[in-house]
């Protein structure tokens, strides 16, 4: 765990760049410190292997203050991956990742098995690559060996300073989605610096919005893009960001919590009155008697009233039971999967038996319009 | 031309001996000192500054009055040729290695550090092997000016390839004269070529030009 402490740092007495900045970082998570260039985001993380020492302020890996340890010892337990890569062009690939093993006296025999199971955890074969000097590879392939190179003394933590935003969209989107594999895999303590939210939105389990020094907003990726703190995290992650990532919307974000129920025993001229009153298309029909009256039993729409003239008869005796529900973490697309397959208009979104909300034509347009890109001159 | 040859190889050999003494020895002492200058001076830029200044002005000396300067402190002969020679090598040595030193690039220096290298270790590891090409260019150029300067040595008595152009001009011997001037070309050549091969064969295959 990385525990930042009311950590400043400034280089004259004027100019701050970093300003009281508290920061919890749990064990096995990747944070991403995601902000504007001059945030104070690459400084904040150089400081965890004191390749700048704050001004003022702890920080504590594992309860130890950092101070206490020699930079050297700290740094060889920490990875540390860079944009412009640095790998080390005189030494070949398989003598870059080894090289800090070998400084610290490690069996050459256990180094360069370790180096054979580190190139082909990054996906490079060893039998090509390991002999090959860096200016022979491609960009995307030098990076990788970073990371290699990074994950050589097996340490605990790694921290990645915009490592991917030098290589092409797609290697950068390759790249991406092997460390979110390797990660599953190796559980690191990741600490990921990036100017680009929609990288930080596809890879931190949590992100540390930076402006100016501050964190604004530290959270899950959905929840800083569902509710973001404030007008600045809302312009910088952007409005049309959820549209850009409809994965991320569930059925609780784009049901109406406030449809009209109605109890099963109830006759039908109480439908039709409550459907007058609340200007509804549709009646969620709820158990009456036991212990929660508001498990859902079916639905009563205009179609299955108009058919019946019976003013005795009851809710129980008309209502549609094969009704599809939806769980509130269900996602957009499987929704609208649904409703295309079952010809559906309304849909409860239903947690545990209990009717939470519903989903019609509307709540799903509204959250559309709501989301949609802002496009120019239509 | 060939007759002189055939008759004189053995002074020539003798004479060229002589030369590659006094400048192999010259460069060699430039380098042992030149070379730790060179990156030591790297930790202080001031410093830096000032003591690559000390050698510019050392070499804008004119080479016969530096071994003329030198007569009050170390006599003729020999020593001050090749303590002129030494203070004629510095610039070119200490200067490529600060150069070469200084341009490694720094985020491979930033690499090095986070990986936790120690600052001797990164210097070792990293920068001298990354800086070779530079630092040996700067012994290269040094050799083959020392081995020119050398030429004039004859002048205080050291010997040296010069004095069969010295007393080919005077004996209006052409043959001598100009035998001696080829023999010392040759050898700066020869030597240059040597060096070079020796670059090679330390330079990483990894930085080596294409």
């Amino acid at each position: 765990m990385i525990q930042l402490i009311d950590v400043s740092k400034s280089y004259n007495s004027k100019d701050m760049v970093v300003r009281n900045l508290n920061l919890k970082i749990e064990q096995g998570e990747l944070v991403v410190l995601v902000g504007e260039s001059g945030c104070g985001k690459t400084t904040t993380m150089k400081m965890i292997n004191r390749l700048e020492e704050p001004s003022s302020g702890t920080i504590l890996i594992n309860g130890k203050d950092i101070k206490e340890i020699d930079p050297i010892e700290l740094r060889r337990n920490i990875g540390y991956v860079i944009q412009r890569i640095g790998l080390f062009p005189h030494l070949t690939v398989g003598q870059n990742i080894g090289i800090v093993p070998r400084l610290t006296k490690n069996d050459p025999e256990k180094v360069a098995k370790r180096t054979i199971e580190l190139l082909d955890m990054v996906g490079m074969q060893h039998e090509e690559y390991m002999n090959r000097y860096p200016n022979e590879l491609s960009g995307g392939q030098q990076q990788r060996v970073g990371v290699a190179r990074a994950l050589a003394n097996d340490p605990d933590i790694v921290l990645m300073d915009e490592p991917f935003s030098a290589l092409d969209p797609i290697t950068r989107d390759q790249l991406q989605n092997e460390l979110l594999k390797l990660q599953e895999e190796l559980h690191k303590t990741i600490v990921f610096v990036t100017h680009d939210i929609d990288e930080a939105i596809k890879i931190g389990d949590k992100i540390a919005v930076m402006q100016d020094g501050r964190i604004m907003q530290y959270d899950t990726p959905e929840k800083i893009l569902k509710n973001p703190a404030n007008e600045f995290i809302e312009s910088f992650v952007g409005r049309d960001r959820l549209w850009k990532t409809p994965d991320m919307l569930r059925a609780r974000d784009i049901m109406n919590k406030d449809y009209v129920r109605i109890g099963m025993n109830r006759p039908l001229a109480h439908a039709v009155e409550l459907m007058r009153e609340k200007n509804c298309e549709v009646l969620v029909v709820v158990s009456s008697s036991g212990n929660n009256p508001n498990y859902i039993q079916g639905m009563v729409g205009r179609r299955q009233i108009n058919k019946d003239y019976d003013h005795d008869v009851r809710m129980k005796d008309i209502m549609r039971t094969d009704v599809v529900t939806v769980q509130p973490d269900t996602p957009l697309n499987e929704v609208l999967q649904l409703r295309e397959k079952h010809k559906l208009r309304f849909m409860p979104v239903v947690e545990e038996g209990i009717t939470v909300g519903i989903i019609t034509e509307t709540t799903i347009l509204n959250v559309l319009t709501e989301i949609i890109p802002e496009s120019e001159g239509f | 031309m060939i007759e002189y040859i055939a008759l004189h190889w053995d002074d020539i050999l003798g004479r060229t001996g002589e030369h590659v003494y006094l400048a192999f020895t010259a460069v060699a002492l430039a380098c042992i000192v030149g070379i730790p200058v060179g990156l030591l001076i790297n930790r202080n830029e001031k410093l830096a500054n000032a003591v690559i200044g000390v050698a510019n002005v050392m070499q804008t000396v004119p080479s016969l009055a530096m071994f003329a300067l030198l007569i009050p402190l170390v006599g003729i002969r020999d020593k001050n040729a090749i303590l002129a020679l030494f203070l004629y090598a510095l610039l070119p040595i200490i200067k490529n290695t600060y150069i070469g030193i200084r341009n490694v690039d720094p985020s491979i220096i930033e690499a090095a550090m986070g990986m936790g290298m120690s600052n001797m270790q990164i210097l070792y590891k990293v920068q001298m092997p990354l800086a070779v090409p530079v630092i040996m260019g700067g012994v290269r150029i040094a050799t083959v000016t020392g081995i020119g300067v050398a030429t004039i040595a004859t002048l205080i008595g050291a010997g040296g390839l010069g004095t069969l152009i010295y007393q080919g001009i005077g004996m209006m011997n052409y043959p001598m004269m100009i035998w001696g001037a080829i023999s010392a070309a040759l050898l700066a050549l020869l030597t240059d070529f040597v060096l070079g091969l020796f670059e090679k064969k330390i330079t990483s295959k990894g930085i080596a030009a294409k």
